[in-house]
């Protein structure tokens, strides 16, 4: 590959990395907190890309044209078959800046089992002020079975997340769990009974406001609880910016 | 989305040339990708489909800038380190230098796309392949952000950490030493001529960060799509079936981190959620996964060459399932 070509390509590659920072968007690929690695990476890719251009340009101007077409230019290596490799970043690229692939949900929510038995802490503060309390899926979830909801009982939660089909008729409340990539994504999930309309339809984002009440299920994958929630009222709502819990 | 992205395709496109280069290439398939959009999107049309290219772009968006540090670090051993550094600071006899080189890898926070740069560099500053093979297998399990991550994914099991920082470093250093005894030479793809002796200081560092992204960037590309492609085909019920079987849940948990390659950042949250399986096969996953999964391979055989990444890969699948059982045993 050549010099400039590879440049050419780190510029795409860098360009892109910055670009879904800045958008925002690369909170679906990976967690908030990599934001400053990730423009930290692309600065770097852009620079090395500008570096390798003003000297290719340089080289270009001061030796003579016939040498710098067909040798000069080309890298060092003579590993044609091995560098060729290098074009293939092209793909990620274009599918970041093409098709902006969204977040992983539903189908890995369905396919996977609920992800509690990750925080299985011991100790449950008291839930913050608040009526409703407005707290993740995965508090609730771990507050429901590993506290036995007691620091639930008598309060009232709000709980946002996209809605997967359930065992017995109940719809399931899901959100994923990031803790690096999407790659890691694994769902927890919560029950839905009380007043739930019927009709939703799967991947819905809702908002729900409800109560804990002494109810499970066994997650058909991987046999852990799946706590539920006495429904009081639930709103159709917007897929948030972020849709990872972490 | 606009074009803006690819614009500086342009002034490098209208240079003279006489036959079509490889610029020329990029800016043609930008082209046929924005005219085709609309087929390329119903071609994903699929939740699956949808969810492999998710998975596939944030396992590269996830792994680039490691990739990059890794890089850039790699290139700055090779511009400016001299070779006489890595021979103080390494024990002269290369048994010892195996596991210091493998505690030493402590000392970069990153996962395992950032180690194999910095290893290549290091055997190009003259260190012992042994010694490097030693660092990029340990690297990525045993520096603090992984160790830190590993004991916030299992709270109040501190053991679990220390197994995993044992087993790992045992491992790396057992396959250092393994080098020592089998290892040829030969195997190894040969040394980059001009990067590392007519060239030094800045020009050298450009190059070798140039180089090693688009290189390393490339192999990558392969892993996370196969990664990418077994995550989401692979049915997570399987493991259910052999959790119960002490001898079938170790090689499952072990063949697992291989196919999913998931950032050794991220994997004891992973493992920490598969609490149907043994503390001992969990801690294989921990690892197995850092050392050998599908795109730590494809990237070995893009810095070291494939004759040498189709002998080291299962060697090192298997010593790492070996010392993590035995470790597990004992500390678990």
């Amino acid at each position: 590959m050549r010099r400039d070509a590879q440049a050419v390509l780190l510029l795409l590659v860098g360009g892109t990395l910055l670009k879904i920072s800045l958008a925002g968007t690369y909170v679906r690929y990976v967690k908030a907190g990599q934001l400053p690695l990730l423009l930290a990476a692309g600065v770097v890719l852009v620079a090395v890309a500008v570096v390798t251009l003003i000297a290719e340009l340089r080289a270009r101007s001061t030796v003579d044209d016939h040498a710098v077409d067909d040798h000069a230019a080309d890298d060092h290596d003579h590993h044609h078959g091995e560098s060729r490799v290098g074009w293939l970043l092209v793909v990620p690229a274009l599918a970041l800046l093409l098709f902006a692939p969204p977040a992983v949900g539903a189908f890995q929510a369905n396919r996977n089992g609920t992800a509690l038995s990750a925080q299985a802490d011991t100790d449950y503060p008291p839930l913050p002020a608040g009526d409703p309390v407005t707290i993740s899926l995965l508090d609730y979830a771990g507050r429901a079975v590993f506290d036995h909801g007691n620091s639930l009982a008598g309060r009232t939660v709000r709980l946002t997340g996209f809605i997967i089909p359930g065992a017995g008729g109940h719809p399931y409340l899901a959100r994923m769990i990031v803790a690096c990539c999407a790659a890691d994504a694994r769902p927890v999930k919560v029950g839905l009974t009380g007043e739930v309309p019927v009709g939703l339809k799967q991947e819905q984002w809702v908002q729900v406001t409800g109560t804990w009440l002494d109810q499970a299920d066994h997650d058909a994958v991987n046999n852990e609880l799946i706590p539920y929630v006495a429904v009081s009222s639930l709103e159709e709502i917007a897929a948030p910016d972020n849709q990872y819990e972490s | 989305m606009t074009v803006v992205d690819v614009e500086p395709v342009e002034p490098v496109a209208k240079r003279r040339r006489r036959r079509l280069g490889s610029v020329e290439l990029l800016a043609a398939l930008v082209v046929v990708g924005l005219l085709g959009r609309g087929v390329l999107l119903g071609l994903f049309d699929s939740p699956r489909a949808q969810t492999l290219v998710t998975v596939f772009v944030s396992v590269m968006v996830q792994a680039l800038p490691f990739l990059v540090l890794g890089t850039v670090l790699s290139a700055a051993i090779t511009a400016f380190v001299p070779t006489r550094f890595f021979e103080r600071a390494l024990p002269r006899q290369a048994v010892a230098a195996v596991p210091v080189a493998g505690l030493a890898g402590a000392v970069l926070p990153a996962c395992e796309c950032g180690s194999v740069p910095v290893a290549g560099a290091l055997m190009r500053r003259g260190v012992a392949p042994a010694a490097a093979f030693a660092f990029l297998l340990a690297s990525p399990a045993i520096n603090p952000v992984v160790l830190v991550s590993t004991a916030v994914a299992f709270p109040g099991q501190p053991k679990m950490v220390l197994a995993r920082f044992v087993a790992s470093l045992l491992t790396a250093s057992v396959m250092g030493w393994l080098w020592l005894r089998l290892g040829r030479p030969g195997w190894l793809r040969p040394v980059r001529v001009t990067d590392s002796h007519t060239e030094r200081g800045w020009a050298a560092f450009w190059t070798s960060c140039r180089h090693d992204v688009v290189q390393a960037g490339g192999f990558l590309v392969i892993g996370a799509f196969a990664a990418a492609t077994l995550s989401v085909t692979v049915p997570p019920r399987w493991l259910e079936t052999v959790a119960a079987n002490p001898v079938l849940s170790v090689l499952a948990l072990a063949v697992l981190a291989v196919l999913l390659s998931i950032c050794s950042e991220a994997d004891a949250f992973v493992a920490a959620s598969l609490s149907q399986f043994s503390l001992t096969a969990r801690l294989a996953f921990l690892v197995v996964g850092p050392m050998v999964d599908l795109k730590l391979f494809a990237m070995q055989v893009g810095s070291f060459g494939s004759r040498f990444a189709v002998r080291f890969a299962p060697t090192t699948f298997v010593a790492a399932i070996g010392v993590a059982v035995a470790v597990g045993t004992v500390l678990l």
